[in-house]
């Protein structure tokens, strides 16, 4: 009888890694934390990248395709638009513009959400009853007519954009929030940070927002894609950024008149937005991820 | 002796939308310097609430402190301001509950943790907090100490954590320690440790100690006098000695007779 050898598997060894090297090996966080390095160069240093001033009209070469398709040319790599103009150089200039807009609205809303959902979920009572009531309001009102009423009121331009993006966006944060701070704060901890004397607004700063954060972040990365859509919305009615700004929005609105003829005008912008909201969001996990101890225990 | 608490006449009432529940009546006790007294009770006996009363930690509402005192160096618990009350708080008066996993934020190393009771009443700075934890980690009874206080609460064991929880506790120097079922979480062997460092701490810091639980084991190893409370109010107060040889009232009997024993037959 042959003696039959069982392979020793060897038990898979509990490590302590660093946040840092945990990225490291995650590939698909790797790629998503890089798209989104690339897409930031080029967007600050865009009149360094860009091969033609975005604006800048030839009627001789317009609604010319990408330089792979037989009528395309080597100096238009991703095409041309109705008037002739650069796709790729709109594009780069485009993003400036687009990142903007969507971190600094879902920087702003997550600032206004998560301050509204901790006090409320926190303190309780008619505060809260108050602060809810007033975010099933803003839930149950189209908040695209609400930033249209507000555009129409202080007037249009990017900055007002941002500011009308946040206003209109903290919902989503406030409530989850306020519910994670509801589970939260009748945890023994936080009854252990009181009897050691410590004060509500640092329990509120110092135990429960590093809690929440998991979650904000996640909304967050979401918030970042849905805001560069509605800048586009907004820009699509007229009430965005002034027409002379490239935005991802604006050149998605109007690739949509030539989706019959010119696929790539509305293709190419399109495209850039799902990669950018994609690794936004992949980020966002990786941050959750980073954020919280036990996650990064492998 | 003069006491170092005294709870006089106390009564906690939580206001719910359709009834008032008197979770604690008329509750009087007093602890003096280096001693441990036991409040026993089943669940629901007002015990914890008792407890939570004397740093005023019942959650406001539904609670309401509907009558008597907690006196506490002169001055009564129930009536400070915010402030003072925060200055009492982990300084004069420390807490222990009953589950260290989730009285320890998870987000927060034990080390830093622990020295925020330094950071909050002694004003230290980050750098001389972490200097006093790892003295007050080995008082605990916490070998390599530099390395635990550098980790999370989910890696250390539940016993780890309770000692992490009582060096927490006990950096601040209190007169008075509330110990809310310290050792429920934990098993049996690691329970015994825990309640003789408990019992050594507090006579080396002549502290007073208010230790509740529902475990008559317990009392019998670490208590001077003992505190019986049932549905709100105290059954029995006594000698420890006394009260389990000759308790007075039918409750207290029947709550030794609930102990189970370990007998050869």
């Amino acid at each position: 009888m042959t003696a039959i050898t069982m392979p020793v598997k060897t038990p898979a060894r509990v490590r302590t890694t660093s946040p840092l090297r945990a990225v490291l090996r995650n590939k698909l966080a790797l790629v998503a934390v890089a798209v989104l390095a690339v897409m930031l160069l080029a967007a600050v240093f865009a009149p360094l990248i860009a091969p033609h001033d975005p604006n800048a009209q030839d009627l001789l070469v317009r609604l010319r395709p990408p330089a792979w398709m037989s009528a395309g040319t080597s100096d238009h790599l991703l095409g041309t638009d109705q008037l002739g103009r650069d796709l790729l150089s709109r594009l780069i200039y485009g993003s400036r513009i687009s990142l903007l807009v969507g971190a600094s609205a879902a920087v702003l809303a997550g600032i206004i959400g998560a301050t509204i959902g901790l006090v409320s979920g926190f303190l309780g009572g008619w505060f809260d009853r108050i602060l809810m009531r007033i975010a099933d309001v803003q839930l149950a009102f189209p908040s695209i007519l609400l930033a249209l009423a507000i555009v129409g009121f202080l007037g249009s331009g990017l900055w007002y954009v941002i500011i009308v993006l946040g206003f209109t966006g903290w919902v989503s944060y406030a409530r989850v929030v306020r519910a994670e701070v509801l589970s939260l704060r009748s945890r023994e901890f936080v009854t252990e940070a009181r009897a050691i004397g410590v004060r509500d607004s640092t329990i509120m700063r110092r135990h429960l927002l590093p809690n929440v954060l998991a979650p904000l972040a996640t909304i967050g990365t979401l918030h970042v894609a849905a805001a560069i859509v509605a800048e586009a919305s907004l820009s699509y009615l007229g009430m965005g950024v002034p027409k002379e700004i490239v935005t991802w929005g604006a050149m998605l609105a109007n690739g949509q008149l030539y989706l019959g003829t010119s696929w790539w005008l509305a293709v190419f912008p399109g495209l850039a937005l799902m990669c950018t909201a994609l690794a936004v969001n992949i980020t966002g996990d990786v941050l959750r991820d980073v954020a919280d101890p036990k996650a990064y225990r492998r | 002796m003069k006491p170092l608490l005294s709870i006089e006449e106390l009564s906690v009432d939580f206001r719910l939308d359709t009834e008032t529940v008197h979770a604690v009546d008329r509750v009087s006790f007093a602890v003096e310097e280096g001693e441990t007294l036991a409040v026993v009770g089943e669940s629901g006996s007002g015990k914890t609430a008792t407890a939570l009363s004397v740093l005023r930690l019942n959650p406001e509402p539904p609670c309401v402190y509907s009558g008597g005192r907690v006196v506490l160096g002169g001055r009564d618990v129930l009536t400070v301001s915010e402030k003072d009350l925060r200055g009492i708080r982990g300084n004069e008066v420390a807490m222990i509950f009953q589950d260290p996993m989730s009285s320890l934020n998870p987000l927060k190393r034990v080390g830093v943790q622990i020295g925020e009771v330094l950071r909050r009443h002694q004003g230290a700075t980050r750098a001389e907090a972490r200097q006093a934890v790892l003295p007050a980690l080995r008082e605990a009874g916490i070998s390599d100490a530099e390395r635990r206080a550098g980790q999370y609460p989910h890696q250390l064991s539940g016993g780890l954590r309770q000692r992490v929880m009582i060096a927490m506790a006990l950096i601040g120097r209190p007169k008075v320690l509330i110990a809310d079922e310290p050792t429920t979480a934990l098993d049996v062997t690691v329970q015994a440790q825990i309640l003789d460092l408990l019992a050594d701490l507090g006579q080396r810091h002549g502290m007073a100690i208010v230790l509740i639980t529902h475990d008559l084991g317990v009392v019998a190893e670490v208590a001077d006098r003992v505190v019986v409370m049932n549905r709100g109010e105290v059954v029995e107060t006594g000698d420890v000695l006394e009260l389990f040889d000759h308790p007075a009232q039918e409750y207290t009997r029947a709550l030794l007779r609930a102990t189970p024993k370990l007998e050869l037959t």
